[in-house]
Formats: C-alpha cells, sequence, structure tokens
C-alpha cells in the first residue's frame, strides 16, 4: 500500500462516538460497493438471492469474516499479522493428524488448537512489544515458521483425517428450515463473534485499542499499556485464526494448500472495509462487510466466467480503486508514525486543500 | 485540478468492473449455452504424434515382471552400461535431487524410495543415499545438483526435476561430471543422462480420465473441468487429452477452473456451478480435493456425477461408500522405487532401458476393492498404486509417516 505515503497529512480528527466512526470508517463506501457487487451478481444468476445459494455464500464468507475481525484489531492497534494464513494450514493440519478419524478426539484436539492459537498469539504480540520487532517482521517470521515447522513435521503434506464431529461447525447447520433450506453454524458463529468484536470495541480495552492506533505515545501517557493492548489484539487475531481453521477444515477437509495466503485476502478484506493501515480508525462492522464484499467479489469473478489467472489483477485494481475512493473521501491518512514528525504547519505541501 | 485525477482513478477501476460484465454477458447469451470452455487444446501443450504414442502405448503389454510393475517397461531400448559398473557397490554413494516434497502424492513416493533404497542397502547392492531437496525452487534444485558435482562423493546421480526447460542446463553439467545420472517423473529436453524413467504421460491420464466421462454420460449432459494450476507441462498434457477427446464428443464441458488443489475452493466453485444448473460428471486433472467436490454435490441435495479422480484414497474410500460411478485415472506412484533400481543396475553395469516408460493403468471399478484392501491401513492422502508392499518397513513407513 503506497498511498499512505502520497496522501497529504489529515488534520488530526477525534473518534467521537460509534456512531460518528460508523460513518467515516468506510462502511457506507464498502456497503454501496456490496450492493453493486450483488446486483451484478444478480443479473447473471438470479437464483443467487434464493435461500440455499445464498447462504451457501454465508457457509464459505464465514472463515474469513471471522479472520478480518481478528486483522481488524491487529491493524486498528497500528499493527499488522502476515501470520494467519500460516496458522490456519497449520490448526487444519495439526487437527487431521491428531484426530485422526477418531470421533472421541474431537473436543480435545479443538482444545490443542486454541492453545496453540494463544501461544502463537502470545509470541507475536510480545516480540512486537516488548522485543520492539516490527510487527510485518515478526509475524512473517511466525508465518515461515508455521509454514516450514508443519512440512517438517509431516514430511511435506498433511496426513491423517478429520472426525464428522470436527466438521459439522463448518458444513453442518440447522437443517430444514422454510426458504433457507439449511442455517449454516458457520453463519451463526460469524455472527456471534461479530457481535463481540462490536461490544469489545465499545469496551474501554476498544478505545485503549484505538487510541494505541492512533497515537501509542498519547495512549502510554494518559494511562493505557501499549505492549498489553497490542500483545491481546494479536492473541485475538490468533484465536479467530483458529476459529477459522476449525469452519474451513470442517468446510473442506484437509487438503494440503489449506490456508495459502489468507493473510493477504482478510488484509484485503479489511483496508476495502476503510480500516486505515496504521491503525486507529475503523470499525468492526467495516472490517466485516470487507471480508463479505471480497468473498462477493470471488463469486462475481466465477460467475462471469473470469479466467481465475486475471482474478488477482481484478481484486488489486479494485483495492486501489476502493482505497483512492477513501483518501478522497478522507477517510485515509498516513500511518501513526509517519505522520507524526512532521506535524508542523509550515511543512504540509502546498495546494493539497482537503475538500 | 488533483480531483477529477482522484476520482478517475476510482471510476477506472468501477468501469474496469464494469466493462467486464458488459462485455462478457452478451457472450454468454450468444453462446446458447452459459460460458462453455475452450475445446480446441492449445497449441504450445499439444503434440499430435506424442499425443497418438501415449494414447497407443496404454494398449501395449509391457516388458518384464508383471507383479512388479515397477520393473516394467513399455518397448525399452536397452543399453549398455558397462562403462559405469562399480568395482564394490557396496561402497558407493547415491545422491538424489529432489524437486520437493510439496504435496501428498510425492511424499508417498519419497517414503517408497526411502524404503527402496533400505533393501538395497541390505542386499549391499548401493551404498549411501544422499538427499537433497530444493522445495520446488528451480534456483535451488541447481545449486543442489552443483554441489553434488563438486563434492565428487556421488558415484550416481538420481534428479527429479522441478521443471523442464531451466533444470536442462543443471543436468547436463551432472552428465558431463562423468558419473551416470538417472532423470524420472518431469523430464529434462537432454537424453544425456543413461535413462529417463516416467510413466506414459500426461495424455493418457487426461485420456483415461475424459474416454470415461464420454463412455459413461448421456450425449449432451454437462461436464465441469476442475484443473490445479495452468502452465506446468504434466497438468497442460492432461487437459490437452481431455480437450480432444470431448472436442470430439457431444458432452458440453460447462467451463474448466483453477482450483490449486483447495479443498475450499474447489466445494465453492462445484457449489456455484450447481446452483446455475445441473453438472453430471466432473473430469480433474489430478485427485486432490475431489472428496470436497464431491461434498458440494451432497450439501446441495444433488445426485453424484460421474467423475474421475486419482488413486488417492480419500477419493476411492469415497468412492467405495457411495457407491460412485468413478474412476481413478493413475500417474504411477511406484515411478519413485524405479530410479533407485536403475542406479543399482547401472552400478552393477547391467543394461537399462534408455527412456523406461513405465506401465500406467487407471484403477476401474472393479479393480476398486481390491487396492482398497491393499490400502485398508493407508491414510487418506495416499495413493494406492504406491507399489512398496514388499519392500522393509510396510506398512509402518507408510501408514506412521
Amino acid at each position: 500500500m503506497t498511498s499512505p505515503t502520497t496522501a497529504p497529512p489529515a488534520p488530526r480528527g477525534r473518534v467521537p462516538g460509534a456512531l460518528a466512526a460508523l460513518g467515516r470508517g468506510g462502511a457506507p463506501t464498502v456497503a454501496l460497493l456490496l450492493a453493486l457487487i450483488f446486483a451484478v451478481i444478480a443479473t447473471q444468476n438470479p437464483s443467487f438471492f434464493e435461500g440455499p445459494p445464498l447462504m451457501a455464500f454465508a457457509k464459505k464468507a464465514a472463515p474469513l469474516v471471522i479472520l478480518a475481525i481478528g486483522q481488524y484489531l491487529v491493524i486498528v492497534s497500528g499493527e499488522f499479522d502476515l501470520s494467519v494464513g500460516s496458522l490456519v494450514g497449520a490448526q487444519v493440519v495439526i487437527a487431521a493428524r491428531l484426530i485422526d478419524g477418531e470421533e472421541a478426539m474431537t473436543l480435545p484436539v479443538i482444545g490443542v488448537m486454541l492453545a496453540f492459537g494463544l501461544l502463537v498469539g502470545l509470541v507475536n504480540g510480545l516480540v512486537t512489544t516488548l522485543l520492539r520487532v516490527p510487527s510485518i517482521i515478526t509475524t512473517l517470521g511466525t508465518m515461515l515458521i508455521l509454514f516450514g515447522a508443519v512440512r517438517y513435521w509431516t514430511g511435506g503434506a498433511p496426513t491423517g483425517a478429520l472426525s464428522e464431529a470436527f466438521r459439522v461447525p463448518g458444513r453442518g447447520g440447522v437443517e430444514d428450515l422454510p426458504f433457507l433450506g439449511q442455517l449454516p453454524w458457520a453463519l451463526v458463529i460469524a455472527a456471534v463473534i461479530a457481535v463481540a468484536g462490536v461490544l469489545l470495541m465499545r469496551s474501554p480495552y476498544g478505545r485503549s485499542l484505538i487510541a494505541t492506533g492512533d497515537n501509542d505515545v498519547a495512549a502510554a501517557f494518559s494511562g493505557v499499556r501499549v505492549w498489553r493492548v497490542r500483545t491481546l489484539a494479536f492473541v485475538g487475531s490468533s484465536l479467530l485464526a483458529t476459529v477459522a481453521a476449525v469452519l474451513i477444515g470442517g468446510y473442506a477437509g484437509v487438503t494440503a494448500q489449506v490456508g495459502q495466503g489468507l493473510e493477504f485476502t482478510a488484509i484485503t478484506a479489511v483496508v476495502l472495509g476503510g480500516v486505515v493501515l496504521g491503525g486507529g480508525r475503523g470499525t468492526v462492522v467495516a472490517a466485516v462487510l470487507g471480508a463479505v464484499t471480497v468473498e462477493a467479489l470471488f463469486t462475481l469473478f466465477n460467475q462471469l466466467y473470469l479466467p481465475s489467472t486475471i482474478q488477482p489483477t481484478v481484486q488489486g485494481v479494485i483495492i486501489i480503486a476502493a482505497v483512492a475512493y477513501a483518501a478522497r473521501r478522507g477517510d485515509l491518512r498516513l500511518p501513526e508514525r509517519l505522520r507524526r514528525r512532521p506535524d508542523h504547519p509550515t511543512e504540509r505541501p502546498l495546494g493539497t486543500s482537503r475538500r | 485540478m488533483r480531483v477529477p485525477r482522484v476520482l478517475l482513478a476510482g471510476a477506472a477501476g468501477l468501469t474496469l468492473m464494469l466493462t467486464a460484465c458488459t462485455t462478457d454477458a452478451p457472450e454468454d447469451g450468444a453462446a446458447g449455452e452459459e460460458g462453455g470452455s475452450e475445446l480446441a487444446p492449445s497449441e504450445e501443450w499439444f503434440d499430435q504424434a506424442e499425443y497418438d504414442a501415449q494414447l497407443a502405448q496404454r494398449e501395449i503389454t509391457p516388458e518384464g515382471p508383471e507383479d512388479e510393475p515397477w520393473m516394467q517397461a513399455i518397448e525399452p531400448e536397452w543399453i549398455d552400461t558397462s562403462e559405469f559398473a562399480h568395482d564394490s557397490p557396496e561402497d558407493a554413494t547415491l545422491c538424489f535431487s529432489n524437486a520437493s516434497v510439496s504435496n501428498p502424492w510425492r511424499v508417498t513416493g519419497f517414503i517408497t524410495m526411502e524404503q527402496q533404497v533400505e533393501a538395497l542397502q541390505e542386499e549391499g547392492a548401493i551404498g549411501d543415499f544422499r538427499v537433497s531437496d530444493a522445495a520446488d525452487d528451480d534456483n535451488q534444485q541447481i545449486s543442489d545438483i552443483q554441489a553434488f558435482v563438486d563434492s565428487g562423493d556421488c558415484d550416481a546421480i538420481i534428479i527429479s526435476p522441478s521443471t523442464t526447460a531451466t533444470l536442462t542446463p543443471a543436468v547436463e553439467t551432472a552428465c558431463e561430471s562423468g558419473v551416470p545420472v538417472v532423470v524420472f517423473d518431469r523430464g529434462v529436453n537432454s537424453d544425456c543422462m543413461v535413462t529417463f524413467i516416467h510413466p506414459i504421460g500426461g495424455y493418457a491420464y487426461g485420456a483415461d480420465a475424459a474416454e470415461f466421462l464420454v463412455d459413461n454420460l448421456e450425449p449432451g449432459s454437462n461436464v465441469l473441468a476442475l484443473r490445479i494450476l495452468p502452465g506446468v507441462d504434466v497438468l497442460e498434457h492432461r487437459w490437452a487429452a481431455a480437450q480432444e477427446i470431448f472436442g470430439a464428443s457431444e458432452l458440453n464441458v460447462v467451463a474448466d477452473e483453477f482450483t490449486e488443489g483447495d479443498g475450499a475452493r474447489i466445494k465453492d466453485l462445484v457449489s456455484q456451478h450447481l446452483q446455475r444448473g445441473e453438472i453430471d460428471g466432473i473430469w480433474m486433472d489430478a485427485g486432490d480435493g475431489a472428496v470436497a467436490g464431491l461434498e458440494a454435490f451432497e450439501d446441495a441435495g444433488q445426485p453424484y456425477p460421474v467423475i474421475a479422480g486419482e488413486d488417492e484414497l480419500s477419493f476411492m474410500r469415497k468412492w467405495d461408500e457411495e457407491g460412485l460411478t468413478a474412476i481413478a485415472p493413475v500417474y504411477s506412484n511406484f515411478q519413485w522405487r524405479t530410479p533407485v533400481l536403475a542406479a543399482s543396475m547401472i552400478l552393477a553395469g547391467e543394461e537399462v532401458p534408455s527412456e523406461w516408460i513405465l506401465p500406467q493403468a487407471p484403477i476401474t471399478q472393479d479393480e476398486l476393492p481390491e487396492y482398497l484392501e491393499r490400502n485398508a491401513d493407508m491414510p487418506s492422502l495416499h495413493y494406492a498404486k504406491f507399489g512398496g508392499e514388499d519392500l522393509p518397513g510396510f506398512p509402518e513407513a507408510w501408514t506412521d509417516r
């Protein structure tokens, strides 16, 4: 993302309240884009909005929504988490290997996965905050460590099998509903996590998190324990990645490629939701909408029979367009660290009036 | 001044997206069928002579012991290797440059190879066995091979190239060092090696799968093709053969999609196609994720398709449990035994085929129970025709991987 360095420095806006934040955090923009994509899908495939196809879409989108909420926590605190894709892959492989088809192992193994997620989050958080390694490096390292360790452990490709019970959250649901057909558990889980995320961001912790991302020095002076707030954000991201891993493994079973590239899809989703890289602004709702939009975009590509080789290109164009649009609206500003130094008014470039 | 520019950037992006729809939609309508797939094989990946040869090779009875397919060869041209005979083969060092073990097929094969090495070491046919793994990185593999040559310790070098063109000079370097070189799986553009070992090939694989669908589906049925990646020769050949056969048939290939072998993507793609119409058959260029594709039919409440998967056990077990109409094309996994055996033969000065073409027969419904029985203890991401049942360490080496 090069946009932050070229965008003019924004005036220091405070976040007055949740409602105003919703209005400015990019949620309406992304909602509009989502509506547009859905409209195009509807012209291609009118049956998409009948119950079952829509529920199938929700089932597929739920893991990314959960990952995006986790990524949001980290990004809003001014950091990145690149390790989530590898973590999802590692968790599914761990689950398959430890469960190995035994139903009775399901719950203990999910416990092990959560503990492992917690550990990875703690390592990411503490290395970033206490050892002061930039999070992009820390989590890039974790990503490679997990990728390599899993390959080593399994001899290159996953082994074992998931149990039927393990697959229920990602694949099953409340059956035989009128109109909808099946209400996927994945959708229920994602909705619960989204609501929890919104409530969390309204709690004192959420405010500290945003304050930290906005200006960690000021936050520290006002009594926020920055290292703890950020570490908890990383732990949240890793735990949510673990939940996403349960859903993804449940959705489609074990394949060697599971999780690959998910970190960038999650970051894309969060950026598309208008959550500012560099921290301090954006809402959970916007991140969720961003995730749904990215999935809708993938669905649209399929519906248009777009050659899948060109899909990343179109994805990239749309993301740049989205950020450019956000910059125009004033949603975007420089990351905190870049912004803090040239603060003198006369140092602002001339001719960059904001409106 | 600045405002329009920024707006234009945003508008350009949206326009690009919208033009994508407006140009595609009429084409879909004009074609009468939704989407549809290109059924003329691209010239880059289609060689008519090679295609005909591979299809013919499927019918040829290979030379060699019937119960040891890894020692069989189709129309071999035996060559003398006495110049490479080693005085004391039990002290000979075998070096193996592996492209990677990045998928279950390669993992299974590499285990079989290691067990074959153990068997040969017990016999005293070879000594030390050194392995380097390039993790799918061409540059890494080039330097791995160079390191083997520079060390001067290798009495024979086995290479499983990661890509064809890029690895050719590295293989030639190995040949020039004077030790016998054995290449297997993917080929290189050189014939400097003593022997090149491979199963019949991608055209035969793709044809086995496509012919089964043509034979088992009514004319006019809808077929969805699921492919892993574009641009990989072994996979492109499979698709080119399928294009050739589907093109001459009355089947309607709805689309061909790239999946990267990712179960979630396969399931999503198949679900979406099912929303838009019936799918009667699935053609796959490799069986990874076949079960995820079948689950999409279950979840949509649709009858199972006729499917061509692969001899991967998760698919074969599903096939058996659900009583599918299916076939498992095979890219003979037992080929991983042959290079070490060939190297031991060369070190003993015995004749080997200059191009060692191994048999490659799909597993059909009739053979399904037998192969499931033989692999009953094996994990799901294992390949039925791994051919290691008589090796030391069976079955633990494959079950506890």
